[in-house]
């Protein structure tokens, strides 16, 4: 379960986010919409401790995020970032091995690499494994290092906009496997993405968390979530939204 | 950039580059050795220990600077660090007076220069690596544009000397391995080893945080803590070498191309030796071809400076492409 309790952060004077509160189980796909500079990825990287609040408080299964040791956290949760700057000349297999590193500080072992192995595997990496990534297309290395945050084996993946720069298939590739890792099981984890194409998170998620200036304005199951009426609020856009066969249809009206 | 010729990671890369550096060592102390072999062994020796420890040093530093600065085409020299030698030793004389310069004890003052140096550094380093120093124009501008700063006042300063101060302040900034008195070589040597210690423990952090702050901190690395005992280790490594033998701005990113280059990997376990062997094997193969090959003097700072400058426009051109 992550709690996120009355958090605000200011930056530079700007009111980022503002007495922001929700709490998501532990399983299944969360995701996270709204518009441009509504607090999305701000609010990914306070619950990964990327960025300190300015008040309130998150806890991830319990651990204070803000008071939590770095390596615990990072064997807790997992985060893609929107940008990677790398500078070392890197394989594909280095990178998702470093993965690992929260597990190992060090040398790698047999089991680790096991891990890094299957994660290749599971994100379609094989062919590419000893691909430099300064080689590879933008949604490669995106690939690449979704396969990295799998490697940490962590209960919690968080991922933002990690559909950017992937074509249909691996867009769909993609969030199909987050689905199938996201059930109920023994290595169940659980998601929390941020996405701008609502029609894949009408596809995908189980929970949607509406944010519009820097605050939650609704959050809920898919479908409570996901209609007309909260959609056109959100963006200030009038939208569509059709039901045929069990699925959501979003579209914006003209 | 197209991949081309895929490298065998087996290479014993460090063992290579070792027997590379020994064979400058025997050639430097044994060519045309003849006449009184004690006193002549003795005064190359001083003179290789010098040349190693140097080159291995700023070829260290260099390494973990370009780790945290994200990027391959800065050095501590180029960002600034040298112009502040230069400025520092014209202020010394400025202030002391051309006599009172050369008076001052000779260790007391390595010492002294040493810490200032290491002080001055890291506050240099510190304000153009704050923010992640992800911004590459903004350091490379603001390194520049303090090392013009720096270099004019000390020119500045320079003119207002007279010309036996001047010469004293020409000697003390033109890099020299001619006169290292041996108890600065020996505090060089321990402060280096020690740093080399620490950096080798660091090694495996410098691997994370090279995948920039936000992934490193994802990954549970403790960035702010690495990043500040990488610059100390850059800045004491590199005030060390500098106040023994003078500014070498182009060695170290020679040294860390080089390295870059020949280990193809990512790993500062062998990253940082590879550069700390190339440095030095630069310095000692560069030496002997200029001392006994050619027979001349202290000529070769400026060919290290001339191959690292044409190095250092043929990496900004091919980036800027």
């Amino acid at each position: 379960m992550i709690r996120i309790d009355q958090v605000g952060l200011t930056l530079h004077g700007h009111d980022i986010l503002t007495d922001v509160s929700a709490e998501i189980p532990k399983t299944g796909i969360t995701a996270l919409i709204g518009p441009n500079g509504a607090g999305k990825s701000s609010l990914l990287h306070c619950v990964a401790g990327l960025t300190r609040t300015s008040a309130g408080r998150i806890e991830v299964d319990g651990l204070d995020i803000a008071a939590a040791p770095d390596l615990e956290r990072a064997r807790t949760l997992a985060i893609l970032t929107q940008s990677q700057a790398v500078s070392s000349r890197l394989k594909v297999e280095d990178l998702v091995a470093f993965g690992r590193w929260p597990h190992h500080q060090g040398q790698i072992t047999a089991r680790d690499r096991d891990i890094v192995d299957e994660a290749l595997d599971t994100f379609g990496l094989q062919d590419l494994r000893g691909r430099y990534l300064d080689t590879l297309s933008g949604g490669q290395r995106q690939r690449a290092f979704v396969a990295m945050t799998h490697a940490q084996s962590t209960g919690w993946l968080l991922l933002d906009e990690p559909l950017n720069a992937l074509d249909p298939r691996y867009a769909h590739d993609l969030m199909s496997r987050l689905h199938a890792m996201s059930r109920p099981g023994p290595d169940s984890r659980a998601v929390v993405i941020v996405v701008h194409d609502l029609n894949a998170a009408a596809a995908w998620a189980d929970r949607v968390v509406a944010m519009k200036d820097g605050r939650v304005v609704a959050a809920g199951p898919r479908d409570e979530v996901l209609t007309e009426t909260t959609l056109t609020g959100l963006f200030d856009t009038p939208f569509g939204v059709l039901s045929h066969a069990n699925r959501l249809f979003i579209f914006t009206n003209g | 950039m197209a991949e081309t010729a895929r490298r065998i990671p087996t290479l014993p890369v460090l063992p290579l580059l070792g027997g590379v550096l020994a064979l400058g060592v025997v050639l430097f102390l044994g060519w045309n050795l003849s006449g009184p072999v004690g006193f002549i062994l003795e005064l190359r020796v001083t003179k290789l220990v010098a040349l190693v420890l140097v080159g291995a040093g700023i070829g260290m530093a260099t390494v973990l600077f370009q780790t945290l600065a994200g990027s391959r085409l800065l050095t501590p020299g180029i960002v600034g660090f040298d112009a502040l030698f230069v400025f520092l030793q014209t202020l010394l004389v400025i202030s002391l007076g051309g006599l009172g310069y050369t008076m001052l004890p000779p260790t007391a003052k390595f010492l002294a220069e040493t810490g200032i140096l290491i002080v001055a550094a890291m506050a240099l380093f510190g304000v153009l690596l704050k923010d992640g120093a992800r911004d590459m124009t903004r350091m490379i501008l603001a390194g520049v544009i303090l090392g013009v700063l720096l270099r004019g006042l000390a020119a500045l300063g320079q003119r207002t000397l007279d010309p036996s101060e001047f010469a004293v302040v020409q000697q003390a900034v033109v890099a020299s391995f001619n006169t290292v008195p041996k108890d600065q070589l020996a505090i060089a040597a321990l402060v280096l080893l020690i740093a080399t210690t620490l950096s080798l423990r660091l090694a495996g952090r410098m691997d994370v945080a090279a995948l920039g702050e936000r992934t490193a901190r994802s990954l549970g690395l403790n960035y702010r803590r690495t990043a500040l005992q990488a610059l100390a280790l850059v800045a004491a490594m590199s005030a060390v070498s500098t106040a023994l033998v003078g500014p070498i701005t182009f060695l170290g990113l020679l040294a860390s191309s080089l390295a870059h280059h020949v280990a193809g990997t990512h790993r500062h376990a062998v990253l940082l030796p590879a550069a700390a062997l190339i440095g030095a094997a630069i310095l000692v193969y560069g030496q002997f071809v200029f001392e006994r090959l050619l027979s001349m003097q202290s000529s070769l700072a400026l060919l290290v400076e001339f191959a690292g400058g044409v190095l250092f426009l043929a990496l900004v051109l091919r980036r800027a492409r």
